[in-house]
């Protein structure tokens, strides 16, 4: 399990991540969300102990990551920002090398090569150099680097990012698979992942944790959670015949497509079945009518944009110490 | 030990996988064989040492070594290996000395095929192989110095070509330190011993005995302090720059 107790971390006056204190545990996935330079990258590259917090502690099954390093970052896998590798070695060599240095000797080495190329599937562009594969199989050397020593802590840095449809799908397989015995921490920006593959969401913005939960209790949050979607054939005052009902809240008029309206609810309370009532009572033109679980962009767009606008000097700030 | 070996070996590998070692080798071999004959002379001097050969080391690796030495970590830090390096479970240590040993390798491979120069004086003359061996060494010692001032360069930029220039100007002052043109140009009031600390740092001072077959130990431990200082104060800046 991992323990993140007042991560504080500091690039000259820019606090860049801001007394930070979360646990994970085991067959946890954890999507990490947050805006460009909410210190997504940085909180990765503090737990995995490739920068000094400024203050506070991270533990890895124990082992505090800057007093033990060499013992918590054996449990780790990790795939930084943009996968990085050495682009004049050939995949085979580049696992090799990484399940050396991770301790392998003799025959495991080329067992764990080939487990991780197998995994991932890389087997047509094994003996081909790095730097000539396209972006997608770069990444999963990357991934495959990450997950050959059967780490108990996976931490990948926008995994999916540059990948097509078809591989995103299968990384996200291979997260979910992985994901059972482990501690899985993805950082990503695309939000229907977080629904797909995470078990739990956090959303940081400059520095601070501002909502943290499932999925699901994150699209709770959202004004559109429990919301009745509706799109007409015809034009329709539907707000005459919902003034009666106390729970809506209100109707929206959807922006991109003429007859489509979403009746808000207050608090979260449900309104389907008296809406749906209402609707047979006074024969709406109706042609789609259904349930709003919530938007997670909704909630996302709510918490982040809170507090981030005062200051847009400290966003460009942010930016670099991140990179 | 173990992860210091695998590094040293991907890093040396590297070398080879690219044609910057050939190129690194063939410009110095035909570099040392310009000096060596056509500008030192040796088989107008009619003796059968290498000295013409050795004294011009210093400024051959003044401009070859830092080529080598540019690309050690600000590479890294550009393409962001540096931190696939760095979270992998390695010492910080182990990878400073790993790929330090392999860049110094690549130049004492360099400087052993330089052997049919040794070759060609034996068969002209009985020339004290003792003194030619000692000054191989001290030549090879000297590489490093100016490799280990080009690691520390490197790990200061992301670019390279900075780091080159960098190197190639710190190498020169201390090639320089030793040398009377500049030592001369020390006030009469200032104290001799400053003077004289100033002068033992210079690169000139201790390698024009070891090429003269002059072999005093201090001569070699002054070299291997000298790396590891530049080689700490690598791994010092590593850990402070790593972030941004």
């Amino acid at each position: 399990m991992i323990k993140i107790t007042n991560l504080t971390k500091k690039f000259g006056q820019f606090t860049a991540i801001d007394n930070l204190s979360f646990d994970i545990s085991e067959g946890e996935v954890l999507g990490f969300l947050g805006p460009n330079g909410a210190g997504k990258s940085t909180t990765m590259k503090l737990i995995t102990g490739f920068i000094s917090p400024t203050a506070g502690t991270v533990t890895i099954d124990g082992h505090d990551i800057s007093d033990e390093p060499i013992a918590a970052k054996s449990l780790m896998g990790y795939l930084p920002e943009g996968a990085p590798s050495y682009g004049d070695m050939t995949t085979w060599d580049f696992l090799a090398f990484v399940a050396q240095v991770r301790g392998f000797r003799g025959s495991e080495i080329s067992r764990r090569v080939q487990q991780a190329i197998d995994e991932v599937e890389l087997g047509s562009v094994s003996q081909q150099t790095i730097e000539t594969l396209s972006k997608g199989f770069k990444r999963r050397v990357g991934l495959a680097q990450a997950i050959m020593h059967d780490p108990k802590v996976l931490i990948l840095d926008e995994p999916t990012d540059g990948l097509d449809p078809n591989q995103k799908h299968h990384v996200r397989e291979l997260i979910k698979n992985l994901a059972r015995d482990k501690i899985v921490i993805i950082s990503t920006h695309i939000l229907e992942e977080v629904t797909a593959v995470c078990s739990r969401a956090i959303i940081i913005s400059q520095g601070k944790i501002v909502a943290d939960g499932t999925p699901a209790e994150l699209e709770a949050k959202s004004k559109y959670h429990q919301a009745v979607s509706v799109r007409l054939t015809q034009d329709y005052d539907l707000e005459a015949d919902l003034k009666d009902v106390p729970e809506v809240a209100a109707v929206e008029k959807d922006e991109e497509n003429e007859l489509t309206f979403t009746i808000l609810t207050k608090e979260g309370k449900s309104i389907f079945a008296q809406v749906s009532e209402i609707a047979q009572s006074k024969q709406w033109p109706i042609t789609e009518f259904h349930v709003s679980r919530g938007q997670l962009e909704d909630v996302f767009r709510t918490v982040t944009q809170l507090d981030a606008q005062p200051d847009s000097a400290s966003g460009s700030q942010n930016q670099r110490g991140v990179e | 030990m173990g992860s210091l070996v695998i590094i040293f070996k991907r890093e040396l590998g590297s070398y080879f996988a690219t044609p910057l070692a050939y190129i690194f080798i063939v410009i110095f071999l035909i570099s040392n064989g310009i000096f060596t004959f056509d500008l030192g002379g040796l088989y107008v001097r009619g003796q059968a040492d290498l000295l013409p050969f050795f004294s011009f080391h210093p400024w051959l690796y003044l401009f070859m070594v830092p080529a080598i030495g540019m690309s050690l970590w600000a590479d890294e830090r550009k393409t962001g290996t540096i931190e696939l390096l760095l979270t992998l479970p390695v010492r910080l240590s182990d990878v400073v000395v790993g790929k330090f040993l392999a860049a110094w390798a690549l130049t004492g491979i360099a400087l052993a095929l330089t052997f049919p120069i040794w070759l060609t004086v034996n068969y002209l003359g009985d020339p004290d192989n003792g003194v030619i061996l000692a000054a191989y060494i001290g030549s090879w010692f000297m590489a490093g110095g100016f490799l280990s001032i080009a690691s520390c360069m490197s790990a200061c930029t992301k670019n390279s070509v900075i780091a080159f220039i960098l190197t190639v100007s710190i190498c020169f002052l201390f090639v320089i330190m030793g040398s009377p043109i500049l030592l001369d140009a020390f006030p009469s009031w200032f104290p001799q011993i400053l003077v004289d600390a100033f002068s033992a740092m210079g690169f000139l001072t201790h390698f024009d005995s070891i090429a003269k077959g002059v072999l005093d130990i201090r001569d070699f431990l002054f070299f291997s302090v000298f790396i590891a200082a530049w080689l700490m104060a690598s791994a010092i800046v590593i850990e402070m720059k790593k972030a941004n």
